[in-house]
Formats: C-alpha cells, structure tokens, sequence
C-alpha cells in the first residue's frame, strides 16, 4: 500500500484569478453578491509506493517544484490523506 | 541556415513555420519529434504553436519535460538561438528558458484576431536588426496569452530590454490599460520576451501566419521581416 497525498495548487496572492472573478460574477447575478474574493485552485492526488514517509513527502515535494506547481504563479501545499 | 522545427503531440503551427523557413526564405528545414533529442545540428530551433499534450495542467508544462527539451536546453545554455512561438512561448517560460508566465486572457475569451505588436528591443536575436523599431500586424489564436511576471522580474526584464514586442494600436501606440490593444491584458502590454542574452525569444502573436501578401489579410507579409533578417545572420 502505498501512502496517499494531495496536493492543492493555488495560484498566488498577487496573480489575477480571472476564473475566480467569472465564478463572483455568475453568483452576483444570483445574489449571492456578498461572496467576496473567490479564487479557484486544483487538487491532485497521488499515491506514493515503495518508499519511507520521509522519502515520499520529498518526492512529492520535488515533482510539486518540477511539474504539479509553476512558482512563478503558483504556491502549493502537500497533505497526507487517509 | 539550418531550422529544426520542434512537434510535440498537439503542436499545430509547425507546417506553418517550416513553410516560412523552407518554402519562402530558402532555409534548410526539419522536423524534429518530442521524444527525439537530436537537433542535428541547428542553428536555430523553433518551437511553434499548438496544444501540447492538450494544455494538460498548465499549457506548455507537460512539454517542458519531454526528451527533445533537454536537448533546447543544452542549446540554449550554448548560446544557440531558439524561437518559442504562442504555445512555444508557454513552454519556454515553463521551462525556465524565459521570465515569467501566460496566464488566462483576462477577458476570458479564446481570442482569435489580428493584432498590432511594436518592436521594443533589439535585445532578442529576432528583432535584432529593427533598430528603428515599426509594427507588425499579424494574427493571434490564444485563452493564456496574459503575460504575467512579478513586479521584481518585470522591472529586470524592463531595464535590461528584454521585452521584444508591445500590444499596440495602429499608431504604434502603446495603452497598456485597455483591452483594445493589450487584448489579453498582458502587463506592461508584453506580448514577446526574451532572455537575458538574448538567444532565446517568445511571443504570442503569430507573425508566421502573416507572411505572404496574398493570404496575410490586413497583415499582408508585414510578419515576414523577422524571419527573413534571422536568415541573413
């Protein structure tokens, strides 16, 4: 069995979520128009096989910086799951 | 002049190019595959536009990793020149090659129309020989052409001239506030960079699809200026 992780993408504070801004304006025309500063991320999950959990949290990290995550728009967090 | 033509699963542009190199200015051109990491010998790599691996992820990130990549990236750290054009843009500053990021147009539309791009350096090798600037009319066909660089990285690509092309209107004026001319909302209008040294070039527009009068449309062959001086020098 290996060891399941989520990795949630976001892009960064600065960087404009036009997504984000479309999703507000759809919820404003239904009223919802209190609903403020929505930004739009993905998840991705994976499972890790034949490694300790030190050494899967690493890989993890290391394909978040080569591929799941740009950092020049993009910050990311890693979640272990059950 | 020897052009290798990069075609990754999804590339579309790339009859495109080589017709421009080969079929009007004479060059020697080939294909090179993704998965291939020999460039035979090129003195500039092209890597045109399309959907690599479908814009999976992010566009240009999946392509970044493929064989051939390593290969530019060797190239280019030798100081060879390569061309990134529209997706070949994405993929080079995913990979590094290039500052910054496209992010979505902020009007979130695929826009697809002809635009006014003003020659801003001579920094880059493809606008090397324009020191007196002008504007080239050609067509754009993109959903993440916004170009977007932190404000550190946007004042070190300013200062050092590495913005090669500006949105512009037909004046050759720059507005960088309003979507008719910067039409994806790119900061500082940007809608070609380069690096540092200047051997690798990006840019959205397409000028390869406005080189020949007959088909150009309002951009006539104003697109053909800057493949023709690469081949010259």
């Amino acid at each position: 069995m290996g060891i399941r992780f989520q990795v949630l993408v976001r892009l960064k504070g600065g960087v404009l979520d036009v997504q984000g801004k479309a999703i507000e304006s759809g919820l404003r025309d239904k009223k919802f128009d209190n609903l403020k500063n929505i930004r739009v991320g993905r998840a991705i999950e994976l499972d890790v096989e034949g490694v300790s959990k030190d050494a899967a949290w690493a890989q993890v990290d290391e394909v978040c910086k080569l591929l799941l995550a740009n950092p020049v728009i993009e910050q990311y967090e890693i979640r272990e799951v059950e | 002049m020897r052009v290798a033509v990069v075609v990754f699963p999804g590339t579309n542009c790339d009859q495109d190019v080589l017709h421009v190199f080969g079929g009007l200015l004479g060059a020697e051109v080939f294909p090179v595959w993704h998965r291939d990491r020999d460039l035979k010998r090129a003195d500039l790599v092209v890597l045109p536009g399309g959907f690599s691996y479908g814009d999976y992820l992010r566009t240009g990130a999946l392509a970044k990793l493929s064989p051939v990549m390593d290969s530019v990236r060797e190239f280019a750290g030798k100081g060879g020149r390569v061309l990134g054009i529209c997706n070949g843009f994405q993929i080079l500053c995913e990979a590094g090659l290039l500052p910054g990021a496209l992010l979505e147009n902020v009007g979130r539309r695929f826009l697809s129309q002809f635009v006014r791009i003003r020659v801003e350096s001579t920094v880059g090798f493809f606008t090397a020989g324009r020191e007196g600037g002008g504007v080239i009319t050609c067509p754009i066909a993109h959903f993440q052409g916004n170009y977007f660089a932190d404000e550190e990285t946007l004042k070190e690509i300013e200062d050092n001239r590495q913005v090669v092309f500006r949105y512009c209107d037909p004046h050759g004026v720059v507005e960088a506030g309003t979507l008719e001319c910067n039409v994806n909302g790119s900061r500082n209008a940007i809608a070609g960079v380069s690096n540092r040294a200047g051997n690798v070039v990006g840019l959205m527009p397409h000028p390869e699809r406005a080189v020949e009068a007959v088909i150009g449309y309002v951009g006539g062959e104003s697109g053909l200026e800057p493949f023709r001086a690469v081949c010259k020098s």
